[in-house]
């Protein structure tokens, strides 16, 4: 799952400033579950870029924006409303808006961010996040990740900001390293404090050229197949 | 007599904090390294402290060596990535820069560019461990240099904890500090010689020299400030009352006393002080000579 968040109004209606007219786009997986651009969401931005003095000449929710077969598969009943627009608005994810941008022959333009979720893959109740770092530290800090659960994202220790076991960022943030003394303790492992852990390797923390050109998503087809 | 001699030799040692101003204006620091030379064997440079921009402690550093006063470079990873602190380390040297202190630094979102980015590329320990490389002649990949430095690292470590996790995470640090090439240690602000003792005593055995931090108390509500914001630091009761009881134009002078206080009593304990008078940099060799050193 991934997280979005509808971009201020304001700098949507600057991105739409030299356009006349505007074809609406929502997604029904990630965006929806958001609440940025869902069924709800879309038909709520007609309503205000109408009223703002724009000419919203259609707009579609498909299911996922991120596989651009479906989305050609999708549009092909809106051609004529997608023709008659300046540019289109795509209320969903960084991935999604590729996705349009890549199929449709217009000026597409995101009506959302995208959040970065600190390496969280989903939507569930548990703290426990991966900085998918390339380099698995976990044995030595007892299973609590230090990368993600401290805000320096250091491998060496706490630093001297805590207070009350809380992070000097925010008094709602634990403080990483003290819950990993604590699982260290609780667990007989102390001893493992004492290791001093290489400086990360960027170079494995940097997504691969390869990861950075595919969104590697189960429902997506390789371009290949897409041109074929 | 170099404070790496007097901590060696091991005499007492005393260093205080010249942190440089927002902007190129020098003419302030330049009047409190006047009013320090000769009075204290080093003084801290910050490196844009709580992250809040400054003139750099590279170049104050290099200007405090041709003024004739120690400079204590501090380097934090904040704000560089390996490349650039090793560069800089290099650059030091050349420029006549002996000590280090190697910080891990504040959160960017603490300072005064919330947006900018915070580095930390490596952290306190491991740019220890880079420094004690560039001492040996090699960067942190093995590579040999042409010219090598012969810096003295130090680190700091907070006496004061409010947990326990704190506490024996700090002590954790500062044994990886002192492997990683730690040849001094600065404490934060102590304001009580009971817990410094007890702090004193669980790290002994790593065999270095510390230097008990002091800040002079200005008023009371500087007090009750730092015990609600500053993590380790904890200013007792008693102290407190010492302060709001004085008339406003004895402050000065009360805060002053208890500080040299302090010092005498810690003094025992340990092999030098490190002043941070925060802007009363022209009192400090004012509370050197009340604490009788």
């Amino acid at each position: 799952m991934i997280l979005s968040e509808q971009k201020p109004f304001d700098e949507i209606l600057g991105y739409l400033e030299k356009d006349k007219s505007v074809f609406i786009l929502g997604c029904n997986g990630c965006a929806q579950s958001s609440g940025s651009g869902g069924p709800e969401q879309v038909a709520e931005m007609k309503d205000r870029l109408t009223e703002a003095g724009k000419n919203v000449t259609g707009t579609k929710v498909i299911d996922f924006l991120c596989g651009k077969a479906l989305v050609k598969s999708e549009l092909k009943g809106k051609v004529d409303q997608l023709e008659a627009a300046d540019a289109v608005l795509v209320l969903t994810c960084g991935i999604g808006v590729q996705a349009v941008a890549a199929s449709v022959n217009k000026p597409v333009y995101p009506g959302c961010d995208t959040v970065n979720l600190g390496g969280s893959r989903g939507e569930w109740e548990g703290s426990e996040r991966c900085y998918e770092c390339g380099q698995c530290l976990l044995y030595y800090t007892g299973g609590i990740c230090p990368l993600t659960a401290c805000t320096k994202s250091l491998v060496s220790g706490a630093c001297g900001g805590a207070n009350n076991g809380k992070c000097e960022i925010s008094p709602d943030r634990d403080c990483g390293w003290e819950l990993i003394y604590n699982r260290l303790k609780e667990r007989g492992l102390l001893d493992r404090l004492a290791e001093i852990i290489e400086p990360l390797d960027h170079k494995k923390i940097m997504p691969r050229p390869e990861m950075m050109s595919t969104s590697r998503y189960a429902l997506e087809q390789s371009d290949k197949e897409v041109k074929a | 007599m170099s404070l790496q001699s007097k901590l060696e030799s091991g005499k007492f040692a005393i260093s205080c904090e010249c942190g440089p101003l927002k902007g190129t204006d020098t003419t302030e620091l330049m009047e409190n390294v006047e009013v320090l030379k000769g009075k204290v064997d080093a003084a801290n440079v910050t490196d844009q402290q709580s992250s809040v921009m400054r003139l750099g402690s590279l170049v104050t550093s290099a200007l405090l060596v041709k003024a004739g006063l120690e400079p204590i470079f501090q380097m934090t990873c904040r704000d560089r990535n390996r490349i650039a602190l090793q560069s800089d380390l290099l650059g030091a040297w050349v420029l006549g820069i002996k000590n280090v202190l190697a910080l891990t630094g504040d959160l960017p979102a603490l300072g005064d560019h919330p947006g900018a980015m915070g580095v930390f590329d490596l952290d306190s320990v491991t740019l220890l461990r880079a420094i004690t490389r560039l001492n040996e002649g090699f960067d942190m990949t093995g590579n040999e240099l042409t010219g090598k430095p012969a810096f003295f690292p130090g680190a700091v470590v907070k006496v004061e904890s409010n947990t326990e996790a704190s506490t024996e995470l700090q002590i954790a640090k500062m044994q990886k500090k002192v492997t990683a090439g730690a040849k001094f240690i600065q404490t934060q602000a102590v304001y009580d010689a009971r817990s410094f003792e007890k702090f004193i005593k669980r790290v002994e055995k790593f065999n270095v020299p510390v230097m008990a931090g002091i800040i002079p108390l200005k008023t009371a509500a500087m007090a009750k400030y730092m015990n609600a914001s500053v993590a380790g630091v904890h200013v007792p009761d008693d102290l407190i009352a010492k302060m709001e009881a004085v008339a406003k134009e004895d402050r000065a002078k009360t805060g002053i006393q208890i500080a040299a206080d302090l010092i005498k009593q810690m003094k025992p304990m340990c092999q030098g002080v490190h002043i941070m008078a925060i802007g009363w940099e022209k009192r400090v060799p004012q509370i050197i000579a009340e604490a009788g050193l």
